[in-house]
């Protein structure tokens, strides 16, 4: 270890003109140990920072930190469980219910969201003017109104305009619409239901072995099988003729006004529909053009050879279009289903009993800022980190190989 | 399809009377007339924008031409979709983009049509396919995609791929305008060999004059939407008739 391996090279015996040295600071390698020995302590220094303080004021008040609080008995009404809940019931619980309401509100408002916005977005497209200006109109008067402006509109149009419960419009045998929601009939638990629940399971399972058939048939002979129709036969109508052979019972729970409102049957109250309407609303505004732009991303040119080839246009959309169109589609869907989610929060506004609001009463009771703020953000983050990893799974699962 | 195997032998391939197509107020196509025998190798040059490629598209009606008749092997294009899918059966196309599926290995860009329309078994599709690989020499990229390909392999891939569903014309659309030069030559081979070795009815756009020549049993140069002059490859490199003919061959053959 006597010298420098660089200053050993000089001396080899070969002649190699030394490159001149940079000046250290110039050189990007120790800039850029530099500039992370920087981020370093400025984040260092903003943690501990807001460490400190946080235990200098919370001991300056008094109050003691953890999560006991959540084994104490809430004392609170939640308009909306999904599991039992009585005010005699923990925090835990009640928080439990909170993110369930925002996960019910989240899945539903994906689902239907993507629905529709991948209607619109192809209507956008269609070759009908009125059909195309429609969609138009649709995404740029939803997109550019703010969604809390929205869910006003929907909440105040549910609660303000629709009659009270004795008045309630009645638009079929069971159904009532009024200010209190939508109350609708469930069926009865009848023997003949069970069995046609039962079937559909069946029904399901043997679309997938036709279906798996139905390719082997293909490959092995090349004669097609139309196994969508066969499929549908299958899936709906195994459970109908059950249901027919069980003696075809109907017998439903509807609700009935009894006092000043209804029991029985089973309801969507004001303040959830108003949430799922504006957000599916105002996110397939935005989903819609997302589908759009992913059609018109495949070149025309692949439509073309694929026509060329002889293939119908039914058969280019689905073996050639969609699934090109689909990988430009998928990321930016991944940010708008988080998109939902984290706007569900918003339900705030207009009383729905989501994590937020569940958490905010839990903090203004307990005086626990810091972990109810910490529940929503750990509830928060586990939605999205699970949305975006399946979503990111799902892409790469359809990238495109190149080179 | 039935009715193209009720074709006298003599009776033209394709058949073109009177077509004419306008973009807006564009006259694209003016009174297009042109028959096509079985098996004859036909190549069509002119300026850029003179309607070479749109009249070639009409053929498998990639393009509608409004006025006049197309009629391909006996079937007349008309609104009616099943005469459409019946000519698009028999009629292969290259473009000058390749425009192979990106989302598809090279074997399932070749096996698409001959298991979707053909409804052949995809062994078999799959045996054909090869065969067709092997023809255009790169059976080795098979299970590939398109992106990992030079621009003349995937050329090559698409003929081979219009060329699975055993037509009985094939359309070159600038087959070689969109290649790098030093890859002209490997597609132009294989499009000679096709010539040489089948009896496919051949209409090329291509400004190839060393493969015309070789090749073509006609060349005819289409300016301003108009069919101007025709003849075989001998007459019209070396006398040519109209005066637009021998600016433009004297502009290509320049340099």
């Amino acid at each position: 270890m006597a010298a420098q391996p660089g200053e050993t090279g000089a001396t080899a015996g070969t002649p190699i003109p030394k490159a001149q040295r940079a000046v250290f600071w110039n050189d990007p390698r120790v800039r850029g140990i530099f500039y992370q020995i920087i981020a370093v302590a400025l984040i260092g220094g903003a943690v501990w920072w807001l460490a400190s303080n946080t235990i200098a004021n919370l001991n300056a008040r008094n109050i003691a930190t953890g999560f006991h609080f959540l084994g104490r008995e809430a004392g609170f009404e939640i308009g909306e469980n999904l599991i039992d809940y009585s005010p005699a019931d923990t925090y835990f619980r009640a928080l439990l219910v909170g993110v369930l309401n925002t996960l019910r509100v989240a899945v539903l408002g994906i689902i239907l969201a993507t629905l529709v916005g991948t209607i619109i977005g192809i209507a956008r497209l269609s070759k009908n003017w009125l059909i195309a200006k429609l969609a138009s109109i649709y995404v740029e008067v939803v997109r550019n109104i703010p969604l809390i402006l929205q869910l006003f509109f929907w909440y105040s149009l549910i609660t303000e305009f629709l009659p009270g419960p004795r008045d309630a419009l009645n638009p079929m045998p069971g159904v009532f619409l009024s200010n209190r929601g939508l109350k609708f009939p469930l069926l009865a638990h009848e023997f003949a239901y069970d069995l046609a629940l039962l079937l559909f399971a069946v029904g399901l399972i043997a679309a997938v072995v036709v279906g798996r058939w139905a390719t082997k048939r293909q490959d092995a002979t090349g004669r097609h099988f139309p196994t969508i129709w066969v499929n549908l036969g299958l899936i709906f109508g195994l459970p109908i003729v059950g249901w027919l052979l069980a003696g075809a019972p109907l017998t439903f729970n509807a609700p009935s006004l009894q006092g000043f409102n209804f029991v029985g049957g089973a309801s969507l109250s004001p303040e959830f529909s108003a949430l799922l309407l504006g957000l599916v609303i105002y996110t397939a505004g935005f989903i819609a053009e997302i589908v759009r732009s992913g059609i018109q991303a495949v070149g025309k040119g692949q439509t073309e050879a694929s026509l060329s080839l002889g293939l119908t246009k039914g058969q280019t959309l689905r073996l050639i279009v969609m699934p090109q169109a689909l990988r430009v589609i998928v990321p930016p869907m991944t940010s708008q289903y988080l998109n939902i989610t984290k706007n569900s929060s918003l339900a705030v506004a207009i009383g729905f009993p989501d994590i937020v609001s569940v958490a905010n009463t839990t903090l203004n009771q307990t005086g626990q800022a810091i972990e109810g703020v910490a529940i929503i953000m750990a509830v928060f983050l586990t939605i999205s980190l699970s949305i975006a990893t399946f979503m990111n799974w799902y892409n790469k699962h359809i990238a495109l190989v190149e080179r | 399809m039935a009715t193209a195997v009720q074709q006298p032998s003599d009776a033209p391939m394709i058949l073109l009377e009177k077509v004419n197509k306008w973009y807006g107020d564009f006259h694209v196509l003016t009174d297009i007339d042109l028959s096509v025998k079985r098996g004859e190798r036909i190549v069509i040059c002119g300026p850029s924008g003179s309607g070479k490629s749109t009249m070639i598209r009409c053929i498998n009606r990639l393009e509608e031409h409004q006025a006049g008749r197309i009629v391909v092997d006996g079937v007349e294009l008309t609104n009616d979709v099943r005469k459409v899918d019946a000519v698009r059966r028999d009629v292969g196309m290259v473009f000058q983009h390749f425009n192979l599926f990106p989302h598809l290995t090279v074997l399932q860009n070749l096996t698409l049509a001959p298991i979707w329309v053909r409804k052949t078994p995809k062994a078999e599709a799959e045996a054909t396919a090869m065969k067709y690989l092997e023809r255009v020499r790169i059976p080795e990229q098979a299970n590939k995609f398109p992106g990992q390909l030079s621009g003349g392999q995937q050329q090559r891939v698409a003929i081979a791929r219009a060329l699975c569903i055993n037509p009985k014309v094939m359309l070159f659309d600038e087959p070689t305008s969109a290649l790098d030069p030093e890859m002209v030559a490997e597609v132009l081979d294989v499009m000679i060999k096709l010539a040489e070795e089948s009896n496919v009815t051949m209409l090329c756009v291509t400004h190839e004059m060393g493969f015309a020549r070789s090749v073509a049993d006609r060349v005819i140069f289409m300016d301003r939407g108009q069919i101007v002059e025709q003849n075989t490859p001998e007459e019209f490199f070396s006398h040519p008739q109209n005066e637009r003919t021998k600016l433009f061959l004297s502009q290509i053959l320049a340099h």
